[in-house]
């Protein structure tokens, strides 16, 4: 039964989102500390090196971390406030009970019961509708230990075939593609490679917002005299110093980068030694972009001819280049393609495997990078290893201990498994790190499926709007908790340490997790009394594949300010750059050209719905905002969705900036201020999709996915967009000002 | 490594350009030492309308202090290596002259401390050859502190110290980054010209 047990309003109202603006003791408490902490921040793929300051057992305040390589000290809004989620009002520190007839709907209950109750759920579950019919949804701000840890736990201890995670609303696009067309999924190369760079290109990346650190390295190359071309409907802060700006229409990107190879190959600005070497299937990705002139794009994209034109020429005759991509391209049904595209920018124009070239996804979540490594992918197996190839299946059960018979097979990805609670074919969910609610598209449909759960369970530090639905809630363990490593976007593996303590019943992830694996007769695969012993079979595990970890440990990840993969063997240096002298990681050490022909978006716009909604994020928010919600300073800077359009768009309508205006699509509705700017296309809104409820823009996006990753289309749904009466609470930056002064 | 700047060989470099409105200085600065929870750093959003450009306020330190000049209570007092200080408390008698005088708008009374407070560069970091708590978070490095040779070495752009404001001129210990060098005229406006060929300006909406 997974209801919400009272009000949405009363739930909100006794879990929050509550903001805690002010340290432990408020701003005039002692900013003495009793030690201080090296380990990482908790958002994003960055993972910038940060410096805990803990007074008994609270984490008060942070100081830079010049020493750690990759962010010298830099930090977000979010990094600088990040401490104050802890010793937080809302913060969960007892196990949970649905109970309607509580006034808080929930009562405490204790780990015993707890414990009993989810292992007891399980195995009814499963004996009454089979083993597939309970699913496990997780998330990639666990560390390497963790993720690795729920899929053997979905596997193995509860022996199910449904297990994805929140990377499939992420990364999987490029990770997908870079096995194709590369033989593996990493970054090509380390970002201290982005300023050796004579061209940047930013397709779909809003870097300043997203990936605030990865600026610096940018602005590093233009001191250089580098070229940048960014590719966006928005001319987003960094595009404010492009060289060239292709304002491309939402769902159209690959219409651009056909042309761009089009154009290469018709100016013969082919890298023809490279191509010929190192890569195979040139001629039939060049035959798909036959008939992709400039014009021809423009027609479909809006970008100009010559602005395609002249982006080719600097991509393919600069000496050298980097190409980073990121949501913007890849949330999309054709994302793996448009990452293809890219890839055979690279190959063509022979930049990869040097210093300052090479095609990059910017990864966007904490662990997104070393999460979709190690099996909590309903298609995968420790060390990238595929579940359904019978091989990696063998190594995997040795380096288990079990029979190969007794791994489940491929399972449904996120969205398919929201799908099949809907249906009624999957009837348990045991989820941690995962708010699908908010996260996934179509949040009308998501809860309807919620609705419709026999029983939920869910590990989670505070109560999230997914979480309002379960049947028992775990109190588990927040970053700053636990110590383990999580693999950066660059391919680092670092090192995360503990700086507190879990607050009274709360507990580790891992050792909840371990504790129903015992409970359900598992207990022999889940021996462990700490996360390096989990590393330490991780890296095992891992050996000899397309993610090898094996001369990886701990202490060689501290001592060196993190390691990349691969690293084979003890002693291995690692490899910050991917293909250096031009080999990749297929078997013959080539690279694969794959054709990318055009297709349009699933949904286009239509005189019912004609305009284009795309959506993302705001720096001082994170993914779903079920921390960076909680977090004064933060919402402060960015409280509400606002809905971005352009003065032409909301002349048509009758609205100015700051009126309410009604947003509407297949799916649902919403109504948000409107932030008029003339800084996005004309036939484009965009509005950020942090929020629940009401504010929540994912009721409007639609549940069409990439045929091959299953990525859903975030960034292209055809929208009305109408005055709703009346005016948003609109502030400024003095309000800001003032609103933190008046804070006394 | 932590690579520390000897305050009188330290530029604090502010490169408007670079800036992507992050605010991850405003945040930082309030988690300082010397006056928690109060951010005294500006950053404006110069017109949200037309782009996304923004603007970091920091005090700029001026050689020859206005603020200092105008305080009736001779509450305001400079550093040897230049760095002008947040009003002294007893001395403060809140009367907002500075506020008024200062040609960036720096100073800011603030009723919780009952006194003129404004960025001090961090005194207590860089006084120990640490970087301002600003310019250590900016993301963009628009806020900038280290050595000339390390700002040669790495940097494009000139720095400029020299203002004119009217008849006023000022020199700042703080520079700014510019292409061009020569003082800065803050009532000479720049023609503005389309942005890569007007994208989303639509001409500026059909010249209005």
């Amino acid at each position: 039964m997974a209801r919400i047990p009272i009000t949405e309003e009363a739930l909100i109202e006794r879990y929050g989102p509550h903001l805690n603006r002010t340290p432990p003791g408020g701003w005039d408490a002692d900013v003495e500390y009793d030690r201080i902490v090296d380990t990482h921040c908790c958002f994003c793929g960055q993972q910038c090196g940060i410096r805990l300051k803990v007074r008994d057992d609270e984490v008060i305040g942070f100081e830079p971390r010049y020493d750690f390589p990759f962010n010298e000290g830099r930090l977000c809004p979010k990094g600088v406030k990040r401490y104050l989620q802890g010793s937080h009002p809302d913060r969960l520190s007892e196990p949970l009970e649905r109970d309607p007839s509580s006034p808080d709907g929930f009562r405490e209950v204790t780990w015993e019961h707890a414990l009993a109750r989810v292992t007891s759920e399980i195995q009814r579950i499963q004996s009454e509708y089979g083993p597939d019919s309970f699913a496990v949804l997780s998330g990639v701000s666990l560390t390497n230990e963790k993720s690795y840890l729920m899929g053997k736990f979905a596997r193995l201890g509860i022996g199910t075939a449904n297990l994805d995670y929140n990377g499939r609303l992420c990364m999987v696009s490029a990770g997908a593609a870079g096995k194709k067309a590369l033989g593996v999924d990493r970054a090509a190369n380390p970002w201290s490679d982005i300023p050796l760079a004579d061209v940047v290109f930013v397709a779909g990346a809003n870097i300043a917002e997203c990936h605030p650190i990865t600026t610096s390295y940018i602005w590093r190359a233009r001191d250089r005299g580098a070229k940048l071309i960014v590719m966006d409907p928005r001319v987003t802060p960094i595009a404010r110093k492009a060289d060239v700006f292709l304002g491309v229409r939402p769902g159209t990107d690959l219409a651009v980068l056909d042309a761009m190879l089009h154009v290469v190959v018709r100016e013969g600005w082919i890298d023809s030694d490279f191509v010929a070497e190192h890569t195979v299937g040139f001629d039939e990705a060049v035959a798909a972009v036959a008939d992709a002139t400039p014009e021809w794009a423009e027609g479909i994209s809006g970008v100009p001819a010559r602005r395609i034109e002249e982006a080719s020429r600097l991509w393919a005759l600069s000496p050298t280049g980097i190409l980073l991509h990121a949501r913007g391209i890849e949330h999309s049904t054709k994302g793996v393609d448009n990452v293809l595209a890219c890839i055979n920018l690279g190959l063509a124009a022979g930049k990869y495997g040097k210093p300052g070239c090479g095609v990059n996804t910017i990864t966007g979540q904490g662990n997104g990078q070393g999460g979709r490594e190690h099996g909590h992918k309903c298609d995968q197996l420790p060390g990238n290893r595929d579940i359904t190839n019978p091989t990696h299946r063998a190594e995997v059960a040795s380096a288990w201990g079990c029979e190969e018979s007794e791994i489940p097979g491929k399972g449904l990805t996120a969205q398919e498994i929201m799908n099949a609670i809907h249906a009624g074919e999957i009837k348990g969910l045991l989820s941690i790190c995962f708010n699908p609610l908010v996260s996934l598209p179509d949040a009308g449909f998501t809860r309807e499926a919620l609705d419709r759960l026999e029983h939920y369970t869910a590990i989670d530090f505070f109560l999230s709007e997914t979480a309002h639905h379960a049947d028992l809630v775990l109190p588990g363990s927040l970053h700053e908790e636990d110590e383990g490593t999580v693999t950066t976007l660059e391919g680092r593996v670092v090192k995360i340490n503990a700086a507190i303590p879990p607050p009274a019943n709360a507990r580790r992830d891992w050792e909840i997790i371990c504790d129903i694996a015992r409970r359900l007769g598992k207990g022999r695969y889940f021996e462990y009394t700490d996360t390096e012993q989990i590393f330490d079979e991780l890296t095992m595990a891992s050996a000899g594949s397309a993610a090898d970890y094996a001369g990886i440990t701990w202490e060689r990840v501290v001592s060196e300010q993190g390691v990349f993969w691969p690293c084979p063997e003890e002693g291995h240096p690692g490899t910050p750059r991917l293909f250096e002298g031009g080999q990749f990681h297929h078997p013959d050490g080539k690279a694969r050209f794959l054709p990318t022909p055009w297709r349009p978006p699933a949904e286009e716009t239509d005189n019912d719905y004609p305009v284009w909604l795309t959506t993302g994020r705001v720096i001082s928010q994170y993914l779903s905002g079920t921390q960076t919600r909680r977090i004064g300073p933060l919402v402060d800077q960015y409280p509400e969705p606002l809905c971005e359009m352009h003065p032409q768009l909301a002349n048509s309508i009758g609205v100015s900036d700051g009126d309410l205006v009604r947003v509407t699509s297949r799916r649902g509705t919403m109504v948000a201020p409107a932030k008029v700017v003339e800084t996005i296309r004309p036939d484009t809104v965009f509005i950020p999709y942090h929020w629940p409820g009401a504010q929540s823009a994912n009721l409007l996006t639609q549940r069409a996915l990439d045929p091959v990753s299953k990525i859903p289309e975030y960034k292209v749904s055809a929208v009305r967009v109408e005055a709703a009466g009346g005016r948003g609470d609109v502030r400024d930056d003095r309000d800001l000002t003032l609103h933190l002064e008046d804070r006394t | 490594m932590i690579t520390l700047t000897a305050p009188e060989q330290a530029v604090f470099a502010v490169d408007h350009s670079r800036c992507i409105g992050c605010r991850a200085c405003v945040q930082a600065c309030s988690e300082c030492g010397t006056h928690r929870g109060v951010s005294l750093i500006q950053l404006d959003t110069v017109d949200r309308l037309h782009t996304t450009q923004t603007v970091p306020m920091v005090c700029m330190h001026c050689e020859n202090p206005t603020c200092a000049h105008v305080c009736p209570a001779d509450a305001i007092k400079q550093t040897e290596d230049g760095v002008v200080q947040s009003s002294l408390q007893p001395r403060c008698i809140g009367c907002s002259n500075c506020v008024y005088a200062c040609p960036f708008g720096i100073p800011k009374y603030i009723a919780r401390f009952d006194q003129m407070m404004k960025c001090d560069m961090c005194y207590d970091r860089t006084s120990e050859g640490l970087k301002p708590m600003c310019a250590s978070v900016c993301p963009s490095d628009a806020l900038w502190y280290g050595s000339r040779e390390e700002f040669e070495r790495n940097r494009s752009g000139t720095l400029v110290r020299d203002w004119k404001f009217g008849n006023q001129d000022v020199r700042t210990k703080v520079a700014l980054v510019v292409d061009e060098p020569g003082p800065i005229d803050i009532f000479i406006g720049r023609t503005s010209r389309h942005w890569l060929d007007d994208p989303f300006g639509l001409e500026e909406m059909a010249d209005a």
